[in-house]
């Protein structure tokens, strides 16, 4: 390790220890359940950017209608759910219902216009507007919740923080199979070895004869499937509401621009740091807690412009 | 990735304004270095003024003396709700004409500088909340706010230029959107939700600012202001090194160009351009609030601008005319409520179908009925 980064870790690591165990001396309870607040918080904010992170590392398509396909992906889910009264049902229907809206955009849109990603972006913004309004006429402007099977809700009791709602523990938990299981596919199988090799090189790939458009409305399907995913998962553990769809759309930026654009890991990372960084505000210092949302990404860039993970060029 | 891949990827998302030409790679810098590719702009001709005379079509008295008549026979709703709205919305999607169209960054916090230049008016100047508002005298309060959002503009590009390419709209609109979540949850400099009432226009020599027609010359002649000094920008060596940059960054910076000066350079003077057409938004508006500065404010300046078109300036005007009066006479086609479906719907027609926005559009009729009256017009990539 250089000079350079051990002043950097110092910098920044010896404010946080000494907050930290300022806080822990001050009121541990607080720190440990806004520790676990964050952790929930940032288990969606991987599970809504992992998508994100995965279209624009093999496609350089910047989805900025992720976060309607969040939105659609809880309306449709929370409908199944109301309809056959299965949360399990509702979280595949939010999956399966994102899924196959990507994989429209990808099939009808973006595969006529590869290559040119501005206008590739301007196009996900339109569809964001024109998707949001959908949704805002379909369902209006109630707040809805879901109600999660009883093995899930509740509380359970940890040592040292008291009772803490078992459905986090669940998201948390869930969060981090799937992000093992997205790793797994992408480290270990042979579609995510072609999915590899085309964020690394798309013209390579496709010279070896693999289906190249193939791989990348698979790819586009599970991106937008994540976010499905996550807006029934997410929409349980708060509500789904219009104006959700910006709130993980900005988070799924932020996460990826600190994390580096098409990286898993990457977007692991940043969620981690944006999530609890995002509860420690809010339970610490209210009406700023954006600003370290906001300073966490200025340092990010200004330091490794393409995130923790990013690959230089 | 390879170098060479990146390369390509960044050209293809510098080159996105230009989508339908693809002209990528060719020696752009020739046509730079060859003046006079249009009657415009003769360098060898002696005398300026001459030549900016000549430049003057009888389109553009046309629309001179119309703007000019425009309230004296429009109704005060037409002349302020309309007019007004549409020229001050128009020079801030101006702004981010010239930081796409001549710069290649797609800024998406262009509404953000115009609405942070907006509250420091309100902060500094008076308005109806005297805890917060300092109630200095309007003018200093006025160059205080420009000054600062082109300061914090400067700072948005000098943070978003660091990356390249479509990384830009996206840090811009997490920017932005940041930046209204900051707003709207901060009371004690930026009162939150409620935001600032009452920050009128001043009322000199007599003339009330706030009166239709008064404020609407008032958003004129900003506008009109606006439009020339990009117009003069364009051509001067600074706005070709710009559009250098834009086409290709490597080739600029070998030549000796300090690429990301002249980049954040431009965001500045987009900045200004934006914060002016900010402190006539809240002048028009009489308040300011997170909502008007938020996401969906945000996307309708990048809406005006792809709407009218980026390759020329005007385009950002004629896009906010179109969107007012979209917005304004929706509502009797369709529901109240699905203004942001037509508008959303229009977007993804004029980006799916015209890229160029509706002056390519324009451009395109004239090419097929004219048969190319001025074949040079946008064949080249400096455009002048």
């Amino acid at each position: 390790m250089s000079k350079r980064s051990w002043g950097l870790w110092l910098l920044f690591g010896v404010p946080i220890v000494v907050f930290v165990v300022w806080a822990l001396w001050d009121n541990y309870t607080l720190f440990l359940k806004t520790f676990l607040n964050g952790l929930t918080l940032a288990s969606l904010y991987f599970l809504v950017a992992s998508g994100f992170t995965l279209v624009f590392g093999l496609m350089r398509n910047v989805n900025l209608a992720h976060g309607s396909l969040y939105l659609i992906g809880a309306y449709i889910g929370w409908y199944v759910g109301e309809h056959t009264g299965s949360w399990v049902l509702a979280v595949f229907a939010g999956f399966l219902a994102a899924a196959v809206l990507g994989l429209l955009m990808q099939l009808l849109i973006f595969r006529h216009m590869q290559g040119q990603d501005l206008r590739q972006t301007l196009v996900t913004i339109g569809l964001s507007i024109v998707l949001a309004d959908i949704a805002l006429w379909i369902w209006g402007a109630e707040i809805y919740t879901f109600d999660p099977p009883s093995w899930i809700y509740g509380s359970t009791t940890l040592p040292l923080v008291n009772k803490f709602p078992t459905y986090r523990i669940f998201v948390f938990v869930a969060s981090v199979v799937i992000g093992v299981g997205l790793w797994l596919m992408l480290a270990r199988t042979r579609i995510g070895m072609m999915i590899r090799a085309g964020v690394d090189d798309r013209g390579m790939l496709a010279a070896s004869g693999v289906n190249v458009q193939r791989v990348f409305a698979l790819t586009f399907a599970i991106g937008a499937g994540l976010a499905g995913l996550a807006g029934v998962v997410g929409g349980t553990a708060l509500s789904i509401s219009p104006g959700e769809d910006t709130r993980y759309l900005l988070a799924s930026l932020v996460v990826v621009i600190v994390g580096g654009m098409g990286s898993v890991v990457g977007a692991a990372i940043g969620a981690l740091l944006i999530g609890l960084a995002e509860q420690f505000g809010l339970a610490y210092a209210p009406t700023y807690s954006v600003v370290f949302t906001f300073v966490i990404m200025v340092v990010a860039l200004a330091f490794k412009p393409r995130g923790l993970m990013g690959k230089n060029a | 990735m390879s170098a060479a891949k990146w390369r390509r990827a960044m050209n293809s998302s510098a080159a996105a304004t230009d989508l339908s030409r693809a002209s990528r790679g060719t020696p752009v810098l020739h046509a730079a270095a060859t003046p006079g590719m249009s009657a415009q702009a003769p360098a060898e001709a002696g005398s300026r003024s001459r030549d900016a005379l000549r430049a003057i079509g009888w389109r553009h008295a046309i629309v001179l003396a119309f703007v000019l008549a425009y309230p004296f026979f429009a109704t005060p709703f037409f002349t302020f709700q309309i007019g007004a709205q549409a020229l001050a919305l128009g020079l801030i999607a101006l702004s981010l004409t010239f930081l796409g169209g001549y710069g290649g960054m797609v800024s998406l916090a262009q509404m953000t500088v115009a609405g942070f230049a907006a509250y420091m008016l309100a902060i500094f100047g008076s308005s109806s909340n005297a805890a917060i508002s300092l109630g200095w005298p309007w003018w200093l309060a006025l160059v205080v706010a420009v000054g600062l959002a082109t300061l914090v503009a400067a700072g948005i590009g000098w943070l978003s230029v660091r990356t390249e390419g479509i990384y830009t709209i996206m840090i811009t609109l997490a920017v932005g959107v940041a930046f209204f979540y900051l707003a709207q949850q901060n009371y004690t400099v930026f009162n939150g939700f409620q935001g600032f009432s009452k920050v009128s226009p001043p009322v000199l020599f007599g003339i009330d600012f706030r009166s239709p027609m008064a404020f609407y010359f008032v958003v004129l002649a900003c506008s009109l202001a606006g439009y020339f000094l990009v117009k003069h920008l364009i051509r001067a060596p600074f706005g070709i090194a710009l559009q250098g940059i834009r086409d290709n960054p490597r080739r600029m910076q070998a030549l000796g160009f300090n690429v990301t000066a002249h980049r954040v350079a431009a965001y500045a003077v987009a900045g200004f351009l934006a914060a002016v057409g900010g402190i006539l938004m809240v002048w028009y508006n009489d308040r300011i609030s997170p909502g008007t500065l938020g996401i969906g404010a945000m996307i309708n300046i990048l809406v005006i601008a792809v709407l009218g078109g980026m390759k020329h300036p005007i385009g950002a005007f004629i896009g906010a005319i179109v969107f007012v009066l979209l917005q304004n006479f929706a509502i009797d086609l369709v529901d109240r409520e699905r203004f942001n479906l037509v508008i959303g719907g229009v977007f993804l027609a004029i980006v799916l179908f015209s890229p160029d926005g509706l002056l390519g559009l324009w451009q395109a009729l004239r090419n097929r009925v004219g048969n190319s009256i001025s074949p040079n017009r946008g064949a080249g990539r400096i455009h002048r």
